[in-house]
């Protein structure tokens, strides 16, 4: 029942999509406006049937409901529970469909935009984010069902694959859902300003929160899937410059673009045509990702729920909606004004080229990734473009943006000095020796790359909390308490001084990480030590352990003589599917981790994996520090859309 | 229109280049890995005949029969129990087979092959596992097809199987005899 129900209100949903594109375009001829009125809440009946589709395949699973073939195919009784609700989204077809609804959830906020945009620019947005989820709930309906039953319903599931049944995966889809499809509102935003001729401040203003959404979002699904492959698959890796990692990082840097220059949009009604022309290229990068994960066209370890056969209705959609959005660019964008230039030392012209060189790390990565396909389909060559081709090229650009990142903030709009920015120096001078200095004492001495980005990064810091001084409320010449100071810095100050902090942060991480980490690799005998990071592991031997779905042989590391903190690596093996997967034990310290990961065993003797990881924590910090920077950007706007702007003529146009 | 508005329509030439790559790696997108070893020299082994364990065989003889499929196998390996009938099949059809029997008993490799029947004009041993490393291979089965010239010409890592018999060894075999009857 509960399968026919999910099946039904997916159809419904289609049809209400249909219904949302038909009002806006009725109601588009004046004198209509009953038709767009229609338009909203036709968009939230599409959210509640695509929610009762998600609740009816989440039942499927929670109630191990094998007569449905998608929960067959991927859940187990014995599963614990947290994997068996998010194990719904763990499949191909339930991921499209969380797909469609993080489109539809997005799509309901839209009419919060109502004090910055009139009603029929509304209808637009909707209409052009409802022509998007009916083109996925098509897709859905014909070639990934996941309401299709199994008849005889067995009595056992196959399973899920192990290695995702871990709570930082639970979550990292969602949220990588989340930042993805948020740019699919973004571009909807963007189609229904070339449509309607008009791309100036207002607009950027309503686009701005979606697209803070969006970023942070993201950001956090990429930190939160890096940590994951970080203490999951056993070798202390975070980020691989894997195929469907680089197709969730190159998103990631347009959308960084994006949210930059839809500032200079905002506040200088500049930039107006780029704003749009990036809101279409990272919308077009982000449905690229969804494809490559989703297709199993590149080689990838995330290979997880691909089908060669629905790459090409993914493909067909994507072709269409890009090729849609770039050709109604073309048509429309040179009509809009042109929009004054900048001059080069002003914040907008910082921020311009902070565009040029974010755009320019996102072809590298996006030429990276997608050379060996091309090589393949024009030579039958098969190589793999690995981390030396990425750190080679990709690493002095970031080292640039750096740079630009320190100085930019403190930059005036319109027109500023370089002169004026004398003061930031010995600041900035000081940052950079500072942290220099402090990785130096701590690890010793770095390459001349990883040199730069430590100093670069410590400059950072100084300026982002020079930032917070300037900001710093006064009263009769003295600086106000933290308190005064928390209720009177605008929260927008805050946000993007917080979230330049966190690269700085994240930096300094992946490069104490990459140039400091020591390995090795010895078989243990019980009672035999190891030395790690300048102390001594010794090893009391395994133990057998059993879990809900899983037997498990762990190792048991004392750290520091008797009495000190217990490492217990482990090896699971699961039943559902049978699979191994390695468990890592990793001890925190001040200046990193130590990693432990155990091998193969030979009698009582266990291979072991001892690594140190510098500094490794503060990647996944710098992460949560930029997701919460734009978090707090995303309040800030919403609270000014609130505030300032009039509410206007519900029907005026 | 006037040559500046056309401009805008350039993105749409790489957005529509992508969809043809992507389209192209859709369709022709296989996950095989092209072997390192295709187009090199057999590696200089001897290894003992599981009949005659004094006598060995080197890559010469190896490549005297050509042309010639090298098979690593195991009795202990299930693909290669799967694998075993089409290579029967090979062997009725002509097709001078060697299997190198890995890591395996000798007795267990007898028992194996007078259980399922053997289609290898000769059985050589790989006790300790040398041969498959040398041969770049990763496990059993896996097969070799070599030339006159004793150099491998194709590598099917992972057990063989009808499809791929047809298309990928058989024009290989059938443009191997033709050069052969050439000379």
């Amino acid at each position: 029942m509960v399968a026919e129900i999910g099946h039904f209100a997916l159809a419904l949903a289609l049809g209400l999509a249909l219904a949302t594109i038909a009002a806006a375009v009725i109601g588009h001829r004046p004198g209509r406006d009953g038709w767009l009125q229609l338009v909203a809440p036709l968009a939230r009946a599409g959210l509640i049937a695509v929610t009762i589709a998600l609740m009816a395949l989440v039942t499927g699973y929670v109630t191990s409901d094998f007569s449905i073939l998608n929960v067959w195919q991927n859940s187990h009784t014995a599963k614990p529970l947290l994997y068996k609700i998010t194990g719904a989204w763990g499949n191909h077809e339930g991921s499209m469909l969380l797909w469609v609804w993080v489109l539809q959830l997005y799509a309901a906020f839209v009419p919060r935009t109502r004090r910055l945009l009139d009603l029929r620019m509304r209808a637009k947005v909707l209409a052009v984010q409802a022509a998007i989820a009916a083109a996925f709930l098509l897709f859905i309906l014909a070639a990934s069902n996941p309401f299709l039953r199994l008849d005889p319903a067995p009595l056992e599931g196959r399973g899920l694959n192990p290695l995702l049944q871990d709570p930082g995966l639970a979550f990292h889809p969602p949220l990588l859902y989340l930042g993805y499809v948020g740019f699919s509102i973004v571009y909807a935003f963007a189609a229904a300003a070339l449509i309607a001729g008009r791309m100036d401040a207002i607009v950027a203003r309503a686009m701005r929160p979606f697209a803070l959404a969006a970023f942070s979002a993201l950001t956090l699904g990429i930190g939160l899937g890096s940590w994951w492959a970080y203490y999951e698959l056993g070798w202390g890796g975070f980020w691989f410059w894997d195929p469907v990692e680089n197709a969730s990082f190159i998103p990631w840097l347009a959308g960084a673009a994006l949210i930059h220059s839809l500032v200079v949009t905002e506040k200088r009604g500049a930039l107006a045509r780029w704003t749009l022309v990036l809101a279409t290229i990272t919308f077009a990068l982000a449905l690229l990702g969804t494809f490559l994960v989703r297709s199993g066209v590149l080689t990838s370890v995330h290979a997880f729920a691909v089908d060669p056969r629905r790459g090409l209705f993914i493909l067909a959609i994507l072709t269409a909606a890009i090729v849609a959005a770039f050709a109604l660019l073309a048509w429309r964008a040179p009509l809009l004004e042109r929009a004054a230039g900048c001059r080069p030392v002003s914040r907008e012209g910082a921020m311009m080229l902070n565009n040029v060189l974010l755009a320019v790390a996102a072809a590298v990565v996006l030429v990276g990734t997608l050379y060996p396909l091309a090589l393949e389909a024009l030579t039958g060559e098969k190589i793999s473009v690995g981390a030396p081709y990425f750190v080679t090229l990709f690493g002095p650009l970031a080292v640039i943006l750096l740079a630009l990142v320190v100085v930019a903030p403190h930059l005036r709009w319109k027109r500023d000095a370089a002169g004026r920015l004398a003061f930031l120096l010995p600041r900035a001078g000081l940052g950079a020796l500072a942290a220099l200095a402090a990785v130096a004492a701590a690890f010793g001495l770095p390459g001349v790359l990883a040199a730069l980005a430590i100093a670069l990064a410590g400059a950072l810091i100084a300026s982002a909390l020079a930032e917070w001084r300037r900001a710093w409320p006064r009263t009769q010449g003295r600086r106000s308490g933290l308190r005064e100071a928390l209720r009177r810095i605008p929260l927008n100050r805050h946000a993007y001084a917080l979230a330049h902090l966190g690269l700085a942060v994240t930096v300094i991480g992946v490069v104490a990480a990459e140039s400091f980490a020591t390995e090795k690799t010895v078989l243990v005998e019980p009672g035999a030590g190891v030395e790690v990071a300048g102390r001594r592991l010794v090893f009391e031997g395994l133990e057998p352990a059993i879990g809900p779905n899983y037997t498990a042989v762990a190792g048991l590391f004392r750290l520091d003589g008797p009495g000190g903190p217990l490492l217990d690596p482990a090896r699971r093996s699961y039943w559902a599917p049978p699979m191994e997967t390695t468990e890592a034990a990793i001890r925190p310290t001040p200046l990193g981790d130590i990693y432990l990961a155990i091998g193969a065993r030979r009698g009582d003797a266990v291979e072991l994996r001892a690594s140190f990881k510098p500094l490794v924590a503060l990647i996944w910090l710098g992460a949560l520090l930029m997701a919460t920077g734009g978090l707090l950007a995303l309040v800030s706007r919403v609270r000014l859309a609130a505030r300032r702007v009039p509410a206007r003529e519900e029907n005026a146009s | 229109m006037t040559p500046g508005r056309l401009l805008w329509f350039l993105p749409l030439v790489p957005v529509l280049l992508l969809a043809a790559l992507l389209w192209r790696g859709l369709i022709t997108h296989d996950e095989t890995i092209p072997s390192a070893r295709v187009g090199r020299p057999l590696p200089l082994l001897a290894l003992p005949r599981l009949d005659a364990p004094q006598e060995t065989v080197d890559a010469a003889a190896i490549a005297a029969r050509a042309p010639v499929l090298v098979n690593f196998f195991a009795s202990w390996c299930g693909p290669c129990r799967v694998e075993h009938p089409l290579l029967e099949e090979l062997a009725k059809e002509d097709v001078a087979i060697i299997g190198i029997a890995y890591k395996d008993a000798a007795d267990d490799t007898r028992r194996f092959l007078a259980r399922l029947g053997n289609p290898f004009a000769d059985v050589l041993v790989d006790a300790d596992g040398r041969a498959l490393i040398d041969f770049g291979a990763s496990g059993v089965p896996e097969s070799f097809l070599v030339d006159a010239d004793g150099r491998i010409v194709w590598h099917q890592p992972g057990p063989l199987t009808p499809e791929i018999i047809a298309r990928e060894l058989e024009p290989r075999l059938a443009a191997l005899k033709k050069e052969e009857k050439a000379r």
